[in-house]
Parts: C-alpha cells; structure tokens; sequence
C-alpha cells in the first residue's frame, strides 16, 4: 500500500498553500462579515487552472487528478471555507457530469469554457420540498417542439446571481417518478431564469447561495443532458465525487482550526504555563490530530477508488460522513482551547466553527451518507 | 525575430528557519527546507513578463547546483520557462562567487554561440550568502554591460530602459542588449505556476524534462578555475553576534509609562 503522495500532487500542495496564504487568507474574514462572493478569487483560481485541475486537457483544463484536486481544495479550506466552496463547484458539481454524460457539442460548448475557467457552473438539485429526498422534485420540463419548457424552482442553490451556467434536475414524465426525472445544462442568463431570495447566512457566507425561479424558461432540446428519464442517477452520481471534495473541505476547515489551536496554546499561559502543558488540553489535541488523519484516510481512499475506476459511493458518503463531523468537533474544540477569545472574531477560529457546520448539511446531510452507507454495507442478502 | 532571455537561478536555504552551528560556525542545513531564491522569481516573472507581451520569446532557466536543485528548475518550468538546465557535476563543488559565475557564463556562452541571448537575468543577491557578485561577475566574463537592481524594465528592441534603485531614489539607465540585468523584488510581483504545467513538468515523464550539463558539456571550463581550488575567498567562520545590549521593560499605568518612553527615546534622540 502506497501512501505517498506523487511529485505533482506535492508539487499542486506547495503552490496552493503559498496562493492561500497570499491571496486568500487575507480575504477570510472580510467576505465572511460582508458576505461578498470571492469573485476575483474565483477569477485568480480559474485562470491557474486551478478550478479545473481534474478536467482534461482535452477540454483546456489541467488534465491532473482527482486527488490533486482534492488537495487543493484541503488548502484552501484551511484558511477559507467561502473560496472552498467555490472551487468545490465547479469542476464536480458541473464540469464532471458534463464530461461523463455529455455530447461532444455539449463537452465543446460547456464544459471547454469551464475547462479553461471562462465561466463557472453549478448544480441545481435541491427544492423547497425536495431536500433529502430529492425525488420530490416539482420542477416540470416539457418537451415542446426542438426545446423544453420549464417551470419551477429550486433553493440553496450554491452559485446563485454568480455562476454562469447551472445542471438542473427536473421532472420529464411525472409517472416515472424517479425514473422521470432529467437533467439539463442551462445558461443562467436563459430569459425566464430569475434569481430569487439570496440567503443570509451562518457559515460559508461569502458563497451566494440562493433561490432559483424557472418561469416558462426555453431550453433547446440538445441541453438534455444524458437521456431523459437519466437525470436522478447523474444526479446521485454527480453527488458521489462531489462528497470527496465535502470531506476534503472539511478536513481543511478541521486542519486549519487545529493549526490555529496549536499556535495558540503555545502562547497563552495560564496558572503559569503554557497551555500546551496541560495534559488535559493535550488529550484535546491527541483526539483532534487521530479525527483529522482519519477522515483524510478516508476521502483519500475514494478519491483513489474514483480515480481508479472503482466503485466508491460508499467510501465518499463514508469520507464526508466522517469529515464533516471532525471539521464539527474539532473547531468546536478549537475554539473551546482558545477560551473567551476563541469566541470572538478577532481569532479565525470563531468562523470556522460556524463553518464547519455546512459540511453535515449539503451534497447529503450525514443522515443521508449513513443511508448511503447502511444500503451498501446491509446487502439485500448474503 | 526570437528574443533569448536566460535567467540564473539558485536554491537556497529557506533563511527563516536558518540557525547557525555555533560550534562549526556552519549553516546547519539538515532538514531546512530549500526555496527558489526570492529575487530569482522576480527575475523569472520579469522574463515571463516579456513572454507574455512578446510573440516569440524563448525563456532558458540555468542553476547551477546538486541534483535537488532540479526542484527549482521545474518550479520555473512550471512558471512558464521554455528550457531548463541544471549545471551539476562534483568538480564544481565548493564554488566561491567568482568560480560560480565562471561556470554559468561558460554555461551561457555555450547557449549564447548557439542561440544568441539577449539579456541575462539574474536575481540582485541569494539570501544564503547576500553577497549580490554573481550578476555582475557574469557580465564581467561575457564582456556585457550589466545593470543591477533592476526595479522597473522597459525593453525597446535595440535596448533596455531601466530604472534602477537607489538608497532614495532611483536611476534611469539605457543598454544596448545584450545585457545582464539583476533583479529586486520591488521590480515585480512574481506569478504562481499554472496547474497544468505541474503536470507536464512534475512527475515520471515530463513533457519539458530538465536538462543536466556536467563539466564534459564545458569543454572550455577551465578547470583550474572551477570548484573549492578554483575559489579565491573561502568563508572562515559564520557566527550570530552576541547581543550585548538588554531590552527594558516598563511596568505600570499606561500613561505613566508611555511618558516614560516619550522621555527615553527623546534622550536617545529618536525622537
Ligand atoms: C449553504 C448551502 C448550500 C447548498 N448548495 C446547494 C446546491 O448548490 N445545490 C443543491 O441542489 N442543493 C444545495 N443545498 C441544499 C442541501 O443539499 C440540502 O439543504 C440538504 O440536502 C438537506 O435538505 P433539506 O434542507 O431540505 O433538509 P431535510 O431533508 O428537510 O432534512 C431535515 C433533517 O431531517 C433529516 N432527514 C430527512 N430525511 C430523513 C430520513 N429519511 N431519515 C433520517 N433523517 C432524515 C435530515 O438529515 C436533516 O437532519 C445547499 C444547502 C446549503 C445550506
């Protein structure tokens, strides 16, 4: 068993910690309090390449692999969970499932510009009353002529009024229920898709989330993406990268939460030590250090079975599991090691915390990865 | 017409993690990590610069040093250099200043016969030894004008216009290219690599692998002139000075010590 990471993988480490910690740490705390989207952030991300590391040359990106990707998202999360998010997006949530399922004129016309960070895209699922159980989808497309008319709408959509163009999930043949279901490519500047309630939020707050409203929107035939009736699975596999890339982020919010720990505790002295001499606080770290290095384990195996071609539902919906709730604990214990200043915004720790939280929420809440995980492990029958 | 820029780069110790052996007097390298030189980035980016404006510019990166100086080359590779070659051979061990740019103008002049060069770019000074000779050494032993501290470059074609800075101010130079110009870091703000080129650079096959010369690829080093005999200065002993003077802590209410301090540094005549 290899553990080590390759040359490149090192290599896309070095140069995302040195661009986080130059172009993207001094912004952390301000878009968190303004609640501004990071678009040169964005900007700077896409023109390195660094939106699109998986994607391949082929299409003008990167053409590295998953677990690169990963990593880069891991640094930047150490420092931003708001510039995470963004880079999270695009290439999984938008660029893969063009890839996988797309036509050669939807890959040219979609997923190059992506590739070569032109545009930014996101992945629209989520409705008002289809959250977990995202069958409940009232989201109607119909096919009329050489194009669909669709009408709905969609919530807590990552990328809303920012993003350039969406995959959307909606209904083609009501009676099929899931089986009904289908996904398109949509410009966001389509006429009749309106951006709706952009929403206030706790964590991640520089990331534009918001309501989606799809009012008699024309969309040409060829944007069907995959085969109508297809648009469930793409969904659910489009969601099986996307959960490495949670755990990644999550194991950056948790590792960046941990560093900050550590620094402080070997500054803040108390009863005339330091606090990293109290063996009480140590056991903190100790348990804080074991989490991280196992959810990382964790979402580096299923990036390695993705990236391998093997099966890895199971292992993503395990790894964000499982970092989500590390990324919880363990900036919640950061904050506690930093006592009453740990609670204020003056130490970064305060919003990574509130950070934290979104991990066990979106792509999947941790109910539905143990779902996921149950399903898998309890086989019909042996 | 092709511009041919080269730019002399040097890995060095990352210096805020540097102690000093204070029994050898030695840098103790073990386990530092190693970093492209700063100013050699800001060489790097300025040819980079000229890349990017020009059509076609050819951009030839050179270090001299052991084998793990491969890293930075591949850096500036990865940067967007077109060539890369690593001067290494233990015969040039022990280099001073003057033996080390004895062996990359020799270097260079073998490219500049075969390709022509158009200007040398080097970084103003290595934060390992400070001494800002390499740049100017080159210059001297290719016979071309040479200008240091670069701190903003316009290239003309027939020559170069140069600000070049000063304690409180700055000069404004031209040169006929080819020239040899240092680099500072004010000059710019250099660029990070692009993801791609970590995949084509990094790894098992690279598509641009770096080149290694050895003295052999020399024939016209003198090798008398190369190495630890070649080297006229030898460094006798590095040490941290001894700080003699003590720092003073003022205690108490906050206006009462802020007077203090007004008064103190008004005796020192800092205020
Ligand atoms: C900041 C943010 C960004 C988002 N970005 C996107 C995006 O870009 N695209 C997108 O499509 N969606 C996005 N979402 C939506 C997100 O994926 C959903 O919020 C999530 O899937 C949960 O759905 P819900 O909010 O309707 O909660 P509900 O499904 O109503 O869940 C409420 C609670 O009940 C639990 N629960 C529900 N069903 C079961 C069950 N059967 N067994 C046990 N427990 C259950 C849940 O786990 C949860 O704890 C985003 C959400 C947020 C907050």
């Amino acid at each position: 068993m290899d553990f080590s990471l390759t040359e490149q993988e090192i290599m896309v480490q070095k140069v995302m910690r040195d661009f986080t910690e130059n172009e993207i740490e001094p912004i952390a705390a301000e878009i968190d309090e303004t609640e501004e989207f990071p678009q040169k952030t964005l900007e700077k991300m896409q023109k390195l390449g660094i939106s699109s590391l998986p994607l391949p040359k082929k299409y003008g990106g990167s053409g590295g692999n998953y677990l690169a990707y990963y990593l880069a998202i891991e640094e930047v999360a150490k420092k931003c969970a708001t510039s995470s998010v963004v880079l999270a997006g695009s290439a999984s949530l938008c660029g893969w499932p063009i890839l996988t399922f797309g036509t050669e004129v939807q890959k040219e016309k979609y997923l190059r510009p992506i590739a070569e960070g032109k545009i930014a895209g996101g992945f629209a699922l989520t409705e008002p009353g289809a959250g977990s159980d995202a069958s409940m989808q009232r989201t109607v497309a119909e096919l009329k002529g050489d194009h669909y008319i669709m009408n709905g709408s969609k919530c807590f959509i990552t990328g809303a009024g920012v993003f350039d163009v969406f995959i959307i999930i909606a209904m083609t043949d009501k009676s099929k229920k899931t089986r009904g279901l289908s996904a398109f490519i949509v410009d966001a500047n389509t006429p009749g898709f309106i951006i709706g309630k952009i929403e206030n939020k706790m964590g991640i707050r520089g990331s534009a989330t918001g309501e989606l409203i799809f009012q008699d929107m024309k969309i040409p035939k060829e944007n069907l993406l995959g085969k109508e009736g297809e648009g469930f699975h793409i969904a659910m596999k489009t969601l099986d990268g996307g959960r490495i890339a949670i755990a990644a982020q999550a194991v950056g919010i948790a590792q960046g939460a941990m560093d900050a720990a550590i620094q402080y505790i070997h500054e803040r002295v108390q009863f005339g030590r330091k606090l990293k001499d109290f063996q009480g606080l140590q056991w903190y770290i100790a348990e804080m250090e074991t989490e991280i290095n196992a959810a990382r384990n964790l979402y580096y195996h299923a990036a390695y079975l993705k990236e391998h071609g093997k099966p890895y539902s199971k292992e993503s919906a395990m790894a964000k599991f499982f970092a989500s709730k590390t990324a919880v604990f363990v900036t919640n214990k950061a904050v506690q090691l930093h006592g009453g200043y740990g609670y204020m915004k003056d130490y970064p720790v305060e919003r990574m915390m509130r950070d934290a939280k979104i991990t066990e929420i979106y792509e999947g809440t941790s109910e539905v990865q143990k779902m996921v995980i149950a399903a898998h492990t309890i086989k019909p029958k042996l | 017409m092709t511009i041919n820029i080269a730019v002399c780069i040097k890995q060095v110790p990352n210096t805020n993690q540097v102690k000093i052996d204070k029994k050898t007097g030695t840098l103790i390298r073990k386990g530092i990590k190693t970093i492209c030189n700063p100013d050699d980035k800001n060489a790097m980016e300025e040819a980079l610069k000229l890349k990017d404006k020009y059509d076609d510019v050819k951009i030839t990166v050179i270090s001299m040093g052991p084998s793990q100086a491969t890293e930075i080359i591949k850096e500036a590779l990865a940067m967007g250099a077109d060539r890369g070659i690593l001067l290494s051979d233990r015969k040039f061990a022990g280099s001073d200043t003057l033996a080390t740019s004895t062996i990359l103008a020799t270097a260079l002049r073998k490219i500049q016969e075969k390709e022509g060069l158009d200007i040398i770019f080097c970084g103003r000074q290595a934060i390992d030894g400070d001494t800002a000779q390499v740049g100017p050494q080159i210059a001297q032993h290719l016979d071309l004008p040479i200008i240091s501290y670069v701190q903003e470059l316009k290239y003309l074609g027939e020559k170069v216009q140069v600000k070049r800075a000063l304690e409180n101010g700055y000069m404004q130079i031209e040169a006929q290219i080819p020239v040899v110009l240092t680099t500072i870091s004010d000059l710019n703000k250099p660029r990070y690599p692009h993801m791609r080129r970590i995949f084509d650079v990094f790894g098992k096959n690279p598509v641009i692998p770096v080149e290694t010369w050895t003295a052999d690829d020399l024939p016209d080093l003198d090798n008398t002139q190369i190495g630890l005999n070649g080297s006229p200065t030898r460094v006798i002993k590095t040490y941290t000075p001894d700080r003699t003077f003590k720092g003073e802590i003022l205690e108490g209410e906050t206006a009462h010590v802020a007077h203090i301090l007004i008064e103190s540094l008004k005796q020192k005549q800092i205020l």
